[in-house]
């Protein structure tokens, strides 16, 4: 259950800047918290990073920590000169990521 | 004597405050005080009116509902579509293979639950449909009833029916079941010694603590719980209240909750199904 | 029977310090007791950790939440930097931080050319009523900062 979901205009104008949504599941263990039966710390397992490029190049880019809300929403702004496609990748502790990509017009 | 007393401490430790939300005359009204917002009860209602638990919530909780992408119930819904179209168990069938689309078979539906099945000689919620379909229609396994799977599915049933009028059957077969469920709304219970009806039908728009408390109605489940930070089932609710008042809770998808689902229903006739809402 | 007695003995006084009690348990679910809360010395030190010693100038970065919070185990929190966004006038990153959680670093967010505008938005856990601090790094090395005071209430009915 971690399919992510983004929202991206599909047509962009020129010089505007935009608003990208990001929303992925996850519960985002934060690692202070105990198990109610054996009152053992849960270890701490979350989104840590995410970032999304745009045809390759970093446009925006965001450290998570225990804090965030599990599920973890993320929006930001973009203003692209051309056309492109952009990818987000989120990674979790020990390193595997989930990602998804949308593609945009600039005219 | 001794039932007055531990009733008065009950209510002042559960500290539903002495702040009524009713207008003072040089107040704004509050939301849920708004006429527009009020839905006309059903016949033999105990309430003037109805409200959905939305309009107790503030906007930038509401927020969250109103858009689709902001609500993250839709993470579990997008997941319930591709289940809707997947083959599982033995009979190598989807709930597709029967239903078609689920946009047109499934609308309406969760507006009517939970419903009397004669051939179960039972009330069933829609999560006891869903699962009756998967083992004896499908030949799968059961889903549990607050797993993912299970919320995202009656969650996407539910969305069938969003801005539909709750609309659910209290005759014949049901009438047994509906008044069970309507004493089980009135029954003191638990250290507290409090009954549904206390809180949600004499005291909604008056603080419990910091909130307020709604008319308690079913419209909106499955519900993104920002305390819970996951979506959870109408069952789940009833067992945190109970907690709440330190009764013994009921198993999700008892027949005692299920017919207290079918009488809160009744009570909340005619309001919009808000399936998945989100609320604090 | 006593007005002042509940059944078995327990007085009144302790039954409602023990419901009290029980209740503000449900606030703080997220974290185990025993847990120490950052505090405002605690956060100076992790705001020094990413800025070093440059002087913090209050303004041009604003940080929105909710006065007070529904529920805070998710809390949206919206940020946002006064910049052009080109040329010389470029915000690197953002910063935020909270004084009153577990541990003060919240989230970092850093921009780029493409970026337009310097804001964005998240939902948080808040563990008490605390100030949130967004720190904006700009790219001519100034360090800006913003505050903003979100109140979380214990809900009345955890559930």
């Amino acid at each position: 259950m971690s399919r992510p979901r983004v929202r991206v205009p599909r047509k962009i104008k020129k010089g505007d800047t935009v608003t990208i949504k990001t929303l992925i599941a996850h519960k985002m263990e934060t690692g202070v918290r105990r198990n109610k039966k054996t009152g053992k710390l849960i270890p701490r397992k979350i989104i840590n990073s995410f970032e999304a490029k745009i045809d390759g190049k970093t446009v925006f880019k965001a450290a998570l920590h225990p804090a965030v809300s599990s599920n973890p929403y993320i929006s930001f702004a973009i203003s692209p000169k051309k056309s492109g496609k952009i990818d987000f990748v989120w990674t979790e502790d020990g390193g595997k990521t989930f990602t998804k990509s949308a593609k945009f017009t600039v005219a | 004597m001794l039932r007055i007393s531990i009733a008065a401490v009950a209510l002042a430790a559960f500290a539903i405050g002495a702040v009524s939300g009713a207008a003072a005359d040089d107040k704004p009204l509050q939301p849920w005080e708004r006429k527009e917002n009020h839905v006309k009860p059903p016949k033999g209602s105990p309430l003037d009116y109805l409200v959905s638990g939305y309009w107790f919530r503030t906007p930038k909780t509401r927020a969250l509902q109103d858009d689709d992408f902001e609500n993250p119930a839709f993470l579990w819904v997008e997941q319930a579509e591709s289940e809707w179209t997947t083959v599982d168990g033995k009979a190598g069938k989807s709930c597709s293979s029967c239903h078609d689309a689920v946009e047109k078979s499934m609308k309406g539906v969760s507006a009517r639950y939970p419903v009397y099945s004669a051939k179960n000689k039972k009330m069933m919620a829609i999560t006891h449909q869903v699962n009756y379909c998967r083992e004896n229609y499908m030949k799968a396994k059961k889903w549990k009833w607050e797993s993912d799977k299970m919320l995202g599915m009656t969650s996407l049933i539910g969305l069938q029916s969003r801005g539909m009028p709750v609309n659910v059957s209290i005759d014949g077969p049901a009438k047994k079941f509906f008044e069970a469920g309507e004493k089980f709304y009135h029954q003191r219970r638990g250290q507290f010694d409090l009954a549904c009806v206390h809180c949600h039908q004499g005291n909604f728009g008056m603080y419990i603590r910091a909130d307020f408390l709604s008319q308690g109605h079913s419209n909106g489940f499955p519900t993104y719980r920002l305390k819970w930070q996951k979506l959870g089932s109408l069952h789940r609710r009833f067992r945190g209240c109970n907690n709440n008042i330190r009764a013994v809770p009921y198993k999700r998808g008892s027949p005692e909750y299920t017919n207290l689902e079918l009488y809160l229903a009744w009570r909340g006739q005619g309001l919009k199904v808000e399936a998945p809402s989100v609320r604090q | 029977m006593s007005q002042t007695e509940v059944s078995g003995g327990v007085h009144r006084r302790s039954f409602l310090i023990a419901a009290g009690a029980g209740s503000a348990a449900f606030a703080a679910a997220q974290f185990a007791p025993g847990i120490a809360l950052a505090d405002k010395a605690l956060t100076e030190q992790a705001i020094k950790k990413v800025i070093g010693d440059r002087k913090l100038i209050e303004g041009r970065v604003s940080i929105d939440g909710p006065e007070i919070a529904e529920n805070g185990n998710t809390v949206p929190v919206g940020f946002e930097v006064e910049s052009k966004m080109s040329g010389g006038d470029m915000v690197k990153a953002v910063h935020v931080f909270a004084e009153g959680n577990p541990r003060p670093e919240v989230a970092n967010f850093w921009f780029s050319a493409d970026s337009g505008a310097a804001r964005g938005a998240f939902r948080m856990r808040m563990a008490k009523t605390q100030n949130l601090i967004a720190v904006a790094e700009m790219a001519d090395g100034k360090v800006y900062m913003g505050k903003r005071l979100v109140k979380v209430t214990i809900g009345g009915c955890g559930g």
